[in-house]
């Protein structure tokens, strides 16, 4: 079962990584299995921090198994290695027992400390895994060459191991989960084709609006704001879509909100990023949205961050202000 | 090392794989604006201003952070990259309050040179950190932290010298860079050095000076450090490493000082000192290895964190100091000054020492003056300090400048007799392993018994962080080292009862390369510029002809005529040590 070809057959598949970024898993494998080394790691990150995205917890409410059984895999494929379970206070408390049951001897150790978003980021992971400030390190080198305590990391996400264990038992079919939220009948976590477009999702899961309407696609605070225009096309980042309805939804009180979230949730390090969200969260509470200044803040937050939190935080402001105004 | 080809802004260039694109880019005469970065220290990448193009890269990438690789083509300037450098320029600016006139960086600040290059508008956003505290840092230092612009240089190097006073921590969901007063400053000022912002400056001010200088009842003497002479013309955009000794003094008398001396003479009085001790301590294998305590910060750093270790540290006082106190007793009585009239102020490398100068243990009895079998006329209330004032490195070049001295133009004059006259040995104080080079010579010297004795120990010198040797002093073998930077001095510490337990004598610097690159220096400071400050003392000590500390004639001198009882000099030449919690 444990076919040495898994690195071979994630290439074959696609598999690219769920926890937003997208980078191809296989490539990330086959780094951390050819570097030199004396000892290796696994982090399953579950640490879902972003607002309104709950499929991790579907995952492990629903499918723990799978996700044991990818981390066992990886284990095999990756030598001298030994692997973690990333979780998020919430999560720890409710899938601890769980988990451990089906660990049973395997070299998987469970770890949760409390704290936000960041956690999406993996060198942040490390470092609060090693009892460092929660922020990213920089890059070079990348945790597959030095990760957790400096040694080669695989990091992937809750949905990619769950998506490991069907390829590697044949049952993969090109399927990914997608969390639809917000102001819908049917709210929840689905699996279906990746394929699809946001309409047919909406459709398929009985959550198309029957009211004027906007999305916020890919997190409830990093991802675009789309309108109904715009929904013939698959998701490409994170799988969440979020729905407003437009009537009784302030964009500025909106746009006020991510500023709140971002200027809580970042670590200060970069410049663009600490300052830029300073100023945003200042300009918003004011009501103002000088399109000058606010629009630059938006491209230095874009092309210059440290991480790929302060780049994204552009995204949900520009669509914002592009189609809600 | 691999060599690659590379193109930075079309010019073909061959760089070593493994470096960043700022160091090849420097090394190749191209300036990259950078704040955040300093190479003494980690790669923190957090400012955001060295960004450049790549091609093939959708964004820019940070200079300091990225490796170079075959082929890549960079970009340094460009529309795109002007655009996004001014933008975080002016969020840098809108969290840093201008100070320009009263800074450490003298006009010679990047920041500055950046917005006038980008054009920036430096109020486009308010100030988010005016109303940000001051904080003192004892009576050495001032930390403004509205001037902070958080990229954690100060935190780092505060860490890597074991202290770890300045911390970051989040207010208001931002971060913050505040003291924290579990961990004790121990003043050592390398925050000011690592510091883009000018965020922190010695205490007081430099025309303080001028109140004495113009009081005709005073009689003002200036006595300068080694370390300073081949640093100041950096401030006259000399290189470093240019010897101004003369031309110190030469503007030191323009000013208005009475008497101008070097205490390069006053570490020759350390050096007799400390050999002395170290012999005896070795005679009787007592209190070893013993630690050298010239520096102000090294022997805080002791007192506070280390206290049972006291014991080892030498008594005899720092060179200023020792000098101070010979000046207030001694030379003052010879020429009939009134010592409560005689203003002595050093200018000094170092914001430790303007400290050390308020530790109470210092201070000395003025009938010290008429010797040991004077009528106490005073109180112990009316000791006073043997130094009053300290001034470093930057603030004389201040004071200079504002009386339009030009060290460039100056004719050198040599400093008065007697405590202008110095050794090799006491010039080499100022860089790290001078101090036992120093000790060494006259050590060797007293044992040797009038032989031919070495002269030259090599294994001490350099920018290297810890040093060893082994030297053979009358057919018994000691072992020295000698520590630079803070972080070397407690490798040492921690292998006392191992590597370093059979250690006779430890020289330690809390300022990398020593006082040459202490807090009260020029700015910038790096490796390079303390290895040419360094080259620039031994030179001086190669031509001189006087080279141990205990036959210079103003020493043996004031040895005749006065340290003359066991008493006396302990009165004028030792100190003592105590723990300290604050
Ligand atoms: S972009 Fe934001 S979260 Fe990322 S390093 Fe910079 S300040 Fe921290
Ligand atoms: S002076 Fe030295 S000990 Fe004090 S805060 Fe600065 S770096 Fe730290
Ligand atoms: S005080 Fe200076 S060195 Fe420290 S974080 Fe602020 S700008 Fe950087
Ligand atoms: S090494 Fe020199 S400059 Fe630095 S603190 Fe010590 S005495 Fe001062
Ligand atoms: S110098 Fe490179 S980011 Fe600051």
């Amino acid at each position: 079962m444990f076919d040495k070809g898994i690195i071979a057959k994630l290439k074959q598949k696609g598999l690219t990584g769920r926890g937003g970024a997208g980078f191809p898993t296989w490539q990330k494998w086959e780094a951390v299995k050819n570097i030199q080394a004396d000892k290796r790691y696994i982090v399953c990150n579950a640490s879902e921090g972003e607002p309104f995205i709950l499929k991790d917890k579907y995952i492990l409410e629903n499918y723990p198994e799978e996700v044991i059984y990818g981390l066992k895999i990886a284990l095999k494929a990756i030598p001298k290695s030994e692997a973690i379970i990333y979780l998020n206070e919430f999560y720890y408390q409710q899938f601890k027992n769980k988990l451990e049951k089906l660990i049973a001897a395997s070299p998987i150790t469970l770890f949760s400390k409390p704290g936000g978003y960041l956690k999406g980021e993996e060198t942040t992971l490390l470092n609060i895994i090693e009892g460092e400030k929660a922020e990213p390190r920089v890059k070079p080198p990348y945790p597959t060459e030095k990760g957790l305590w400096g040694k080669p990391t695989l990091i992937n996400n809750v949905e990619t191991f769950y998506w490991i264990s069907k390829i590697a038992k044949n049952e993969y079919q090109g399927h990914r989960f997608y969390s639809i939220e917000g102001e819908v009948k049917n709210r929840g976590v689905f699996e279906l084709p990746e394929t699809y477009t946001i309409k047919q999702i909406l459709e398929q899961t009985g959550n198309y609006p029957n009211f004027s309407f906007f999305l916020q696609v890919g997190g409830g605070a990093s991802g675009a704001i789309m309108t109904p225009n715009e929904l013939d096309q698959p998701i490409k980042g994170a799988g969440a879509i979020l729905v407003f309805n437009k009537q009784n939804t302030d964009p500025l009180q909106l746009m006020a909100g991510w500023a709140e979230f971002f200027i809580r949730e970042n670590c200060d390090q970069c410049t663009p990023c600490r300052e830029g969200v300073y100023r945003l969260k200042e300009a918003l509470a004011k009501g103002e949205i000088k399109k000058e200044a606010i629009d630059e803040v938006l491209l230095a937050l874009e092309k210059t961050s440290f991480c790929p939190l302060g780049k994204s935080i552009s995204t949900p402001f520009k669509t914002a202000l592009q189609k809600l105004f | 090392m691999k060599k690659i080809n590379i193109t930075i802004d079309g010019k073909k260039i061959i760089a070593d794989e493994g470096q960043t694109i700022l160091e090849v880019a420097a090394e190749n005469g191209i300036q990259i604006p950078s704040l955040c970065y300093h190479p003494d220290l980690s790669v923190k990448a957090n400012c955001r201003i060295c960004i450049v193009s790549v091609k093939g890269l959708t964004s820019p990438q940070t200079a300091c952070s990225t490796k170079v690789q075959k082929g890549m083509e960079i970009t340094t300037e460009s529309p795109e990259i002007a655009k996004l450098r001014k933008i975080n320029l002016e969020l840098i600016f809108s969290q840093h309050k201008e100070e320009c006139a009263d800074c450490v960086w003298n006009f010679n600040c990047q920041l500055l040179e950046l917005s006038k290059k980008y054009k920036l508008q430096i109020t486009r956003f308010s100030d988010r950190k005016s109303g940000f505290p001051i904080y003192n840092f004892g009576p050495a230092l001032q930390f403004d932290s509205s001037k902070c612009i958080d990229c954690r240089n100060c935190v780092e190097v505060c860490h890597k010298q074991q202290v770890g006073h300045l911390q970051i921590v989040s207010k208001n969901n931002l971060q913050e860079i505040i003291p924290n007063d579990k961990n004790p400053c121990i003043f050592c000022g390398q925050c000011i050095i690592h510091c883009p912002a000018g965020a922190f400056e010695g205490v007081g001010e430099f025309e303080e000076i001028e109140t004495p200088l113009a009081d005709k009842n005073k009689v003002v003497v200036f006595q300068f450090a080694p370390a300073i002479r081949t640093t100041i013309g950096e401030e006259f955009n000399l290189p470093p490493g240019e010897d101004l000794t003369g031309q110190i003094v030469a503007g030191l008398k323009q000013l208005g000082a009475n008497y101008v001396f070097d205490v390069s003479c006053g570490a020759d009085f350390t050096t007799l000192e400390e050999a002395t001790e170290s012999l005896e301590r070795i005679r009787k294998n007592e209190n070893l290895p013993l630690f050298s305590s010239c520096c102000p910060a090294w022997v805080r750093f002791i007192e506070v964190y280390y206290p049972q270790l006291i014991p080892h540290l030498t008594t005899a006082r720092s060179p200023h100091v020792i000098l101070g106190s010979i000046l207030k007793s001694y030379w003052a009585t010879k020429y009939q000054i009134d010592p409560v009239n005689l203003v002595v102020v050093s200018i000094m490398p170092c914001v430790a020492k303007k400290y050390e100068i308020t530790r109470d243990e210092l201070r000395i009895h003025p009938t010290e003056s008429i010797a040991a079998n004077a009528p106490t006329l005073f109180g112990e209330a009316d000791r006073i300090p043997p130094v009053d004032y300290v001034l470093t490195t930057r603030e004389l070049a201040k004071l200079f400048k504002k009386h339009k001295i030009d060290l460039t133009k100056i004719d050198p004059t040599p400093a008065d007799d007697p405590f202008g006259n110095y050794s090799g040995a006491g010039v080499i104080y100022g860089a790290s392993g001078g101090v036992m080079e120093s000790a060494l010579r006259t050590a060797f010297s007293l044992v040797s018994g009038g032989q031919k004795i070495q002269i030259e120990f090599q294994e001490v010198r350099g920018q290297k962080g810890l040093k060893t040797a082994q030297v053979d002093l009358n057919g018994k073998k000691i072992k020295v080292a000698v520590a630079n930077g803070l972080e070397n001095a407690v490798k040492i510490i921690q292998g006392l009862n191992k590597e370093y337990k059979d250690y006779a004598c430890i020289e330690v610097m809390a300022c990398p390369g020593g006082c040459i690159g202490g807090g009260g220096q020029p700015l910038p400071t790096n490796a390079s510029v303390r290895k040419a400050r360094a080259e620039g003392l031994y030179k001086i000590d190669e031509k001189k002809e006087l080279k141990m500390a205990h036959e210079n004639p103003a020493l043996k001198k004031v040895h005749e005529e006065f340290l003359t009882t066991e008493e006396i000099k302990q009165k004028i030449c030792h100190t003592y040590y105590s723990a300290k919690n604050n």
